[in-house]
């Protein structure tokens, strides 16, 4: 009931983008096209949850027992830069097809802040899921991780496809690009909106 | 001199790091709940911002090509991890009203943009000047922002309530980030591209 609890809210009453502002710069950036939205949305929910159930793991065992939590950022962001290294260098050699397909997004997740930010949320904030305050174990951080990412993959697919309409349509000259894209991104949080409350 | 100058008030217009760059949306949506909350995240981007600066300027000779990416992100990082001990030691209230994005500032592409576009072929004074100008223009556009959504949301400016009542909260929340940018920037437009 609780992991089902957490996949909602992370889902949709606090998606990553509508409501927490993380990871906007590639939800503009690659939201032209629904394909290569799709793409990156894949990649972000690979290394989201990967990255942090390692740098979970990492602080429980290797920072706090030795008094290092000042060094988080420091160690997360290095271990997200390795991570999709090595994230890259698999993928090209069990499967060229996806790696192909992936491309360019998979070295720019790095800098993708909704990685950063979710691994540094897990371990630094409480979270209530129905019941009282507490910190999340590592299987219900997987769980939010993973949640989250879809919630990601979401709004951007949903995007997209605003997107793909918006081009055909005209607009007027001083909203053309990025003004009339954030415009419908506001009308798209205030619908999300409506989901506050539920959880 | 007068190139100097024109290093600092670059980033107020022609290269403004939001209106023009469009770049480190996440902090400019997420942080400028009021007028004040806007300037103070401006202005801890620029703190990191001129120091990665300089320190890039003059580690950038000796770094290999291959790990240049990585070194720049360590040098940002030490110096947001610097950051954040200071705020936490000295004004405790903003570091938790910022929360989450003061390490952020680590990710901020606006910072490995400048490293990677101009500190790296620059001097250090050049490099530091090009740090206040962007970093003032951020700070310029995050405020703005700020003051227009405090205004709507909570009809104050700067802590300062003029307008009785609660405001559109929704300016406060999410959407209104997106809104009020979105407009701003067709403003900026307009009055830019004339």
């Amino acid at each position: 009931m609780e992991y089902l609890l957490i996949i909602i809210s992370a889902i949709f009453v606090n998606n990553i983008v509508l409501a927490q502002f993380l990871g906007i710069c590639p939800f503009l950036g690659v939201s032209n096209k629904l394909s290569t939205a799709s793409g990156m949305s894949l990649a972000v929910c690979f290394v989201i949850t990967f990255a942090t159930v390692v740098t979970y793991l990492i602080n429980q065992y290797l920072l706090e027992p030795f008094g290092l939590t000042f060094l988080q950022t420091i160690a997360f962001i290095l271990v997200i830069a390795a991570l999709v290294q090595m994230v890259e260098i698999v993928l090209k050699k069990v499967s060229p097809s996806l790696y192909q397909a992936l491309g360019i997004f998979l070295p720019l997740i790095t800098t993708n802040c909704a990685v950063l930010g979710v691994a540094i949320n897990v371990v630094t904030k409480e979270f209530t899921f129905g019941g009282e305050a507490h910190m999340l174990n590592l299987g219900e951080a997987a769980v939010y991780a993973f949640a989250t990412s879809l919630g990601y993959g979401l709004a951007m697919v949903l995007f997209a496809g605003i997107r793909e309409h918006l081009a055909g349509n005209d607009v007027p000259k001083a909203f053309k690009g990025l003004p009339i894209a954030l415009v419908s991104v506001g009308i798209m949080a205030l619908a999300f909106l409506g989901f506050s409350g539920i959880v | 001199m007068a190139n100097k100058l024109s290093l600092i008030t670059k980033g107020l217009l022609k290269e403004n790091p939001t209106f023009v760059l469009v770049l480190g949306m996440c902090p400019t949506l997420a942080t400028t709940t009021s007028a004040m909350n806007g300037l103070e995240m401006g202005l801890a981007t620029m703190f990191v911002l001129i120091l990665s600066n300089i320190v890039i300027s003059l580690i950038a000779p000796v770094v290999p090509d291959k790990v240049h990416i990585p070194v720049y992100i360590v040098v940002i990082a030490t110096f947001v991890t610097v950051l954040q001990l200071l705020m936490q030691a000295f004004t405790p209230d903003v570091y938790k009203t910022l929360g989450l994005f003061i390490p952020l500032i680590v990710v901020n592409c606006i910072i490995l943009g400048r490293a990677e576009a101009f500190a790296n072929k620059n001097g250090v004074l050049d490099s530091a000047l090009d740090g206040i100008g962007i970093g003032l223009g951020f700070t310029l556009s995050l405020t703005v922002i700020g003051i227009v959504r405090e205004i709507l949301g909570s009809g104050a400016i700067f802590g300062w309530k003029f307008i009785s009542g609660d405001g559109i909260l929704a300016f406060v929340m999410a959407p209104g980030a997106f809104l009020v940018l979105g407009y701003l920037m067709v403003l900026f437009n307009k009055i830019a591209k004339k």
